[in-house]
């Protein structure tokens, strides 16, 4: 597995886990309270970065577990980047729609702060599969 | 999901024609991964112009002489 390959696997696992871990400590805390009452915001920055740290921690940690040849991306790496971006790109353009119409539809800033931490989420964990699936399958 | 390129090479006969050079060797003068070179190999990922020339130079054989492109008549009769 290439050193972005690798990369690519921290990315989506921390995303991932870093978001489940949002949405359980936020639900779980809710009790009987509405959920636009939350008081949703600390663990939203710590979500999103705890998901960064891991990302640069995760990837430290398997470099020293199963180094890669090469510590750079090569021209297929960048191809791969290229197009998983491309369709990640799409992703946001498409799902900032929905904050947008919640914003414009003046609902509560939990809804809009919640709904662009998932378009990210989505976009990001899309975006790491297909780079994914072109890493594996071919491309 | 079927082969992504149809561009098919001769790396691996070629390799082991220069002396059983290794993957990592090739990548390594190519100035790639070892993954990259092992994708090429298997018509996972076709490389670029540039790159399939440099592989062509490792080797001392003309670009054709590595990579081959399936032409219309040689898929018909197939």
């Amino acid at each position: 597995m290439s050193y972005e390959e690798k990369g690519q696997w921290v990315y989506l696992a921390s995303t991932t886990i870093a978001y489940g871990a949002y949405l359980v400590l936020m639900l779980g805390g809710a009790g009987t309270t509405p959920l636009p009452e939350i008081d949703y915001q600390p663990v939203l920055l710590w979500a999103i970065g705890a998901s960064i740290a891991g990302s640069i921690l995760g990837r430290i940690a398997i470099e020293i577990i199963r180094p890669s040849d090469l510590h750079r991306g090569d021209v297929r790496d960048r191809d791969i980047g290229r197009f998983g971006e491309y369709v990640a790109g799409i992703i946001l353009g498409i799902g900032m729609v929905g904050p947008f119409i919640l914003a414009l539809a003046e609902f509560d800033h939990f809804w809009i702060a919640n709904a662009i931490y998932l378009v990210f989420v989505v976009q990001t964990v899309v975006g790491a599969v297909i780079k994914l699936i072109a890493y594996r399958r071919g491309f | 999901m079927g082969r992504p390129t149809r561009v098919t090479n001769d790396i691996r006969r070629l390799r082991f024609g220069q002396g059983e050079m290794t993957q990592a060797e090739l990548a390594e003068r190519v100035g790639v991964s070892r993954q990259t070179i092992i994708a090429i190999e298997q018509s996972r990922y076709s490389p670029s112009l540039e790159m399939a020339f440099q592989i062509a130079h490792v080797f001392g054989v003309a670009l054709d002489d590595v990579f081959h492109y399936p032409t219309k008549s040689a898929e018909e009769s197939q």
